[in-house]
């Protein structure tokens, strides 16, 4: 088969091989031929208000289901409003395809209306990107973009089609097969090496599983789970990998690093034996490099080459994919389970005794008040409604690390938070691709009144959609983290952190057509969360919370991460 | 003493970008850099002279290798590898030190490529510390202009080039593509 068909054509056909259902976007001058074909293609288009939100959008779909998120920006402002989405979705992994306009081939270079350089600024921004220089071209970028934003180490991918490529002619054939001779990534880990890590696995007297957010893009949460009973070993999430192992599991500890829990951080320098699983000994994680872990062997298992070593030396590296990896582990662990397993059960039952009683000592305990909402408190009515289930988008910041302390998640796939590069104005927009991708689903974008503020025109994508996504603000006047920091590490001089000014709640969600509702009396919170989840469209819950309270446990910049300050500084005696 | 690192990449537009793009993010400078085409025209090799410590330097190669358009980055310092440069010096030659310069291009085993009235052009081809010493002895007779290659070298190890074979296009979705 083999027909003319325009640029435009040519690209929704190849959208619609890759089994793309909708994408997220803003059109603009340039990117006029591809609407025009859009608005009969069997591709939903979700119009968002700022370009940034659509790469959120997309990120939102991406993250709650697995699949390639895309989106679509015209030339110039509109790509260059793409671009913290990109460094986001690069560095959080998420498989992304942006599809940018530019101004046509003729003009590129003179500085035309709404051009910007594209493809040299969204280099750094993505795993790759392209510059189609002709509608024959098209194809094959298109199909090259959705294979690197899918495979390996998922990530972002942008590619930039100028008008007339768009407008142009070329005889259409479905393209085959794709080769990228310098795409090369390892999927089965080596053999050898893993006969190892196994046999390290049983030698140590208490071994720590650290997974990160590899285990979910690799989609071995199962897998993840045989292994963590087989060796029957006490399990940390990192912010992105939370879900990876049922928050209910008697294994799992919680997240550690800068806001994690004693019990973890400490495991974490006790453990004899870190078994990391796609995850990155991010510095949030590891604090102060030199004193992390300093009596663990490391088994680092990444798909990613370079994450190995980069931050912690391993003893034993694996490059390799999750997936295959852990399935090659688990047979062989339960290969040797029945000899080796009765021989580790006194140094299993002691270690996980041992992080029991820190748990015990130190527990993440939410603070409650009669007299006003305590931010934990309103998470763990979320926690209530969700049971493990829904779907939680948070925003960065305060409201960010309760939930991620508190939040329980039964699954993959449920918690969608900017890790890596920390986006505000992040969880409404994804709130919107999440919703989008799960109709039936519960789902909560849990934001400060800082992010919120940076997401407010999205509104009107959720009223226009009835997205019955349910909307709660941690409302405590502040951007709360940076007023932490300035409270604890800068003499509590509070330097442009206060957010006064915020709207009325349910005059701004009234203005877009749907309900929305101020609390601040505690007795007043489980009924309001109640009735914005019965509700059955969008729901704005703007809870005012405490404006002073502090996320502990904190360990502070530069400090190794058993130097906890577990909570706020007592009261000098006089 | 500044370490080589040799880049096979696709010839393609923007890929000596994104090499260099690893070095810049970090703030490195590059001391010198030298791309042409190889015996296949779809692929071309970098020569790369940079100064940064090993373990980093590891780090950067590794992220070399990552990027989608290289087929092979490697370390060329510690290995069996030959580097040049040339470099192309334009010398003002009067009647009086004609005769000398020439006499100090041959022990240099430079050669006359271009020779007008009142000046000589010079090319001095070998290791950079011989090119280096050519330029010095030039600058003996006065105001000259220098254009130096960078170095280019060819490994003498022979290396396995792994490349990934060809994939099947549109499957999108981690779930239908096994290797996802």
């Amino acid at each position: 088969m083999s027909n003319l068909m325009t640029g435009a054509n040519i690209l929704v056909e190849c959208l619609l091989r890759e089994g793309v259902d909708c994408l997220f976007g803003y059109p603009g001058g340039v990117t006029l031929p591809f609407y025009d074909v859009l608005y009969d293609a069997k591709v939903r288009h979700y119009l968002v208000r700022h370009e940034e939100n659509a790469c959120f959008a997309a990120q939102g779909y991406a993250r709650s289901t697995g699949k390639v998120g895309v989106c679509c920006a015209t030339s110039g402002p509109g790509a260059t409003n793409l671009v913290t989405g990109l460094v986001d979705a690069l560095l959080d992994s998420i498989p992304i395809v942006a599809i940018t306009g530019q101004v046509s081939t003729k003009l590129i270079g003179s500085d035309a209306f709404q051009e910007a350089d594209t493809f040299g600024i969204t280099r750094a921004c993505t795993k790759h990107n392209f510059l189609v220089k002709s509608a024959a071209e098209l194809p094959q970028a298109i199909h090259e973009a959705f294979y690197i934003a899918a495979s390996g180490r998922p990530g972002p991918v942008l590619v930039d089609i100028p008008k007339d490529v768009f407008t142009g002619n070329a005889h259409y054939e479905p393209v085959g097969t794709i080769h990228l001779p310098g795409y090369k990534f390892s999927t089965e880990g080596h053999a050898g090496q893993i006969r190892r890590a196994v046999e390290m696995m049983w030698e140590a007297q208490r071994p720590l599983v650290y997974a990160g957010g590899g285990v979910i893009s690799a989609g071995a949460s199962g897998s993840l789970r045989e292994l963590v009973e087989t060796i029957d070993a006490p399990t940390v999430c990192t912010l992105m990998g939370l879900g990876g192992l049922p928050s209910s599991h008697p294994n799992f500890i919680s997240m550690p690093g800068m806001h994690g829990s004693y019990a973890a951080n400490m495991a974490m320098t006790h453990t004899d034996l870190i078994i990391a699983l796609g995850a990155r000994f991010d510095d949030r994680v590891t604090g102060r490099l030199d004193a992390f872990a300093p009596h663990a062997r490391v088994i680092h298992v990444d798909i990613d080459p370079v994450e190995i070593g980069k931050n912690r030396a391993a003893d034993l590296p694996i490059v390799g994919n999750l997936g295959p990896v852990l399935d090659k582990m688990n047979t062989l662990l339960a290969e040797l389970a029945p000899s080796r397993k009765p021989r580790r059960s006194a140094d299993r039952k002691a270690w996980k005794d041992r992080i029991a009683s820190w748990a015990a000592e130190h527990p993440l305990t939410p603070s409650v008040s009669a007299t006003e909402i305590k931010p934990q408190h309103l998470v763990r009515e979320i926690d209530r409604l969700s049971g493990g289930d829904a779907i939680v988008c948070s925003d960065v910041g305060q409201h960010q690390m309760w939930g991620a302390q508190f939040l329980r998640f039964n699954r993959p796939r449920l918690w969608l938070s900017s890790g890596g590069l920390g986006s505000m104005g992040f969880g409404l927009p994804s709130a919107i691709g999440a919703q989008i991708a799960n109709p039936g689903r519960l789902v909560f974008a849990l934001v400060g009144d800082g992010g919120f503020q940076m997401s407010i025109p999205e509104l009107a994508t959720v009223a226009n959609n009835r997205l019955p996504i349910k909307i709660v603000v941690m409302n405590n006047g502040h951007l709360g983290m940076v007023r932490q920091w300035q409270e604890l590490f800068y003499n509590n001089r509070l330097s442009a952190v206060a957010l006064d000014g915020f709207p009325d709640a349910a005059m701004l969600a009234g203005a877009y057509g749907f309900p929305g509702r101020t609390v601040d009396d505690p007795k007043e919170i489980g009924q309001a969360m109640d009735d914005a989840v019965r509700h059955p469209g969008p729901y704005l819950l703007n809870v005012k919370v405490s404006s002073f309270e502090c996320v502990y446990p904190m360990v502070p910049a530069g400090a190794a991460i058993d130097e906890m300050v577990l909570g706020p500084p007592k009261a000098a005696a006089v | 003493m500044l370490q080589t690192i040799s880049v096979l990449v696709e010839n393609k537009p923007g890929a000596l970008m994104r090499v260099t793009g690893v070095l810049s993010a970090r703030g490195w400078n590059i001391d010198s850099l030298t791309v042409a085409r190889t015996l296949d025209a779809a692929q071309s090799r970098m020569t790369i002279v940079v100064d940064i410590e090993p373990v980093l330097r590891r780090q950067v190669i590794k992220q070399m290798n990552k990027l989608i358009n290289v087929l092979q980055a490697s370390d060329l310092t510690e290995s069996l590898a030959v580097r040049r440069e040339m470099a192309l010096v334009r010398v003002r030659a009067t009647a009086e030190n004609r005769a000398g310069i020439l006499r100090d291009a041959e022990i240099y085993g430079a050669r006359v490529v271009d020779a007008t009235a009142d000046g000589l052009g010079l090319e001095c081809t070998g290791p950079v510390e011989k090119v280096e010493e050519f330029i010095d002895a030039m600058k003996t007779f006065g105001d000259i202009d220098v254009t130096r290659s960078g170095i280019v070298a060819v490994s003498m190890e022979s290396r396995k080039l792994r490349l990934a074979p060809p994939v099947q296009a549109g499957a999108n979705g981690a779930e239908e593509r096994p290797n996802c």
